[in-house]
């Protein structure tokens, strides 16, 4: 209890510590990290079985199955985010640090990304493959889950802040986060068909740039503020 | 639901003072209709240790919530250092230490891993001092051990092992003995005396009658004197 050391404020340090933190606790887990994988990998099976297993049907739909079940994944695993420490009050500790909160609620946002997001891109070209999307257009299918999937974990990461104090939350989570993730969905699934038309996709990038950039720097503000009014 | 009496029933007479570190200025608190304290007034110095008193409901967590900032449902000014909190909340937040009703300690993780996040978050300690910190609290050889196969007494434990690795000057306690034994109760007061010889000051809510040598304010939020 020595009083007489300055205390290093570090804002970087309290980021990765909250980052690290959050992988061991999903690490820990197992079935938290496996869930949302498994979940995607079910969905986008059922659909050759469900629809038909013809390929050119298969290939007009296979941007949007893979991407639908991108975002359901996403949703999925999205309670995880704050509701242990809500429960447990280490969210209160997290609210009194000194440290600005966006970096802090920014690193459990991209632990989030790590462990539902990231996936789901490593193993989109195994699935598209299966659904007979042209070779063409896998590399687009990719990149458009590499830039959409982390947007989807920083708005719904805003509609858990707002539900966390929720007793019963049901669908009002999906209420909340799906029209804010709607706009990513309906681009990045497009430019996917679109190069399969052989049409251009450079607007639909920048679109979905534009939206990560706004993603990053307005929603941890409003997943702080959301937090600061769920624990009052 | 004015108190009659002046809110400050202080044990012996508090010290000279020279500028209290915490100043509550006519606070005013309303929830679910019903005033839960109104023109409460009161200020807690450097070494000054403070015992927040009241019947079940009476508002004693909702203060030291407010004075935290997790709630702003209220009225009043509350000074940090002679400026208002509001104005100033990294560095008052630098100086504070709260462990309120849920401890923090995150179940799936160990007591070192636990502590390790919660310093890095204020200020951060090696890992020797985090070892230092869990034997005192009695928690050697628990290090590693999953905080859900631990006892809630020793959550708590791990909880108060953060007392030993913050610089905070003010402590803000909410109900720190519930769960603790004897030993436990023992090893809290103890470090209690010491913060407060330190020359750091605390505000805990308890029933439980403090054993330390330095003298204890009184703050009871239900205007009437209980007898402890």
């Amino acid at each position: 209890m020595s009083a007489g050391t300055v205390p290093e404020v570090s804002t970087w340090g309290a980021f990765v510590a909250t980052l690290r933190r959050d992988l061991l606790v999903a690490f820990k887990r197992r079935n938290d990290l496996l869930n949302p994988i498994m979940f995607f990998l079910i969905v986008v099976t059922l659909f050759p079985l469900g629809v038909s297993p013809d390929p050119l049907e298969l290939a007009g739909i296979s941007a949007g199955v893979v991407w639908v079940s991108a975002l359901l994944a996403s949703m999925l695993s999205l309670d995880n985010l704050y509701r242990a420490d809500y429960e447990d009050g280490s969210l209160e500790q997290l609210l009194l640090s000194p440290q600005p909160l966006f970096f802090l609620v920014l690193a459990k946002n991209i632990a989030h990304w790590l462990i539902s997001g990231l996936p789901v891109v490593v193993l989109s070209p195994l699935l598209a493959y299966m659904l007979y999307l042209p070779e063409g257009a896998y590399w687009t299918l990719v990149l458009t889950l590499l830039i959409g999937t982390p947007v989807l974990s920083l708005f719904g990461s805003i509609g858990v802040a707002l539900t966390v104090g929720l007793g019963s939350r049901g669908l009002i989570l999906a209420v909340i986060v799906l029209p804010l993730t709607m706009p990513v969905l309906i681009i990045g699934a497009k430019a996917v068909t679109d190069v399969m038309f052989g049409l251009p996709v450079g607007s639909h990038f920048a679109l979905l740039g534009a939206m990560l950039a706004v993603a990053l720097s307005i929603a941890p503000l409003a997943s702080a503020a959301a937090l600061r009014i769920s624990v009052n | 639901m004015m108190p009659d009496t002046d809110p400050l029933l202080p044990d012996t007479p508090p010290a000279a003072h020279a500028e209290p570190l915490l100043k509550v200025q006519s606070l005013f608190c309303e929830r679910d209709e019903r005033v839960l304290f109104s023109d409460l007034s009161f200020s807690v110095g450097s070494g000054q240790l403070m015992q927040v008193l009241g019947s079940n409901g009476s508002g004693k967590t909702t203060l030291l919530r407010i004075i935290c900032g997790l709630n702003d449902s209220y009225e009043g000014t509350i000074l940090w250092r002679g400026m208002p909190v509001t104005d100033q909340r990294e560095t008052f937040l630098a100086s504070l230490l709260y462990i309120g009703h849920r401890v923090g300690v995150n179940r799936i993780l160990t007591p070192r891993e636990n502590l390790r996040w919660s310093a890095s978050l204020h200020t951060p300690v090696d890992d020797l001092r985090i070892a230092d910190a869990l034997a005192r609290v009695g928690l050697k050889a628990f290090e590693d051990v999953p905080c859900r196969n631990l006892s809630a007494g020793q959550n708590q434990r791990v909880s108060l092992a953060r007392l030993l690795i913050s610089p905070a000057t003010l402590w803000i306690l909410d109900e720190p003995f519930t769960t603790l034994d004897v030993y436990g109760v023992r090893e809290l007061e103890r470090l209690l005396a010491e913060h407060i010889d330190n020359g750091g000051s605390a505000l805990v809510t308890t029933h439980h009658r403090l054993n330390v040598p330095c003298a204890v304010e009184r703050l009871n939020l239900d205007g009437v004197e209980q007898p402890l």
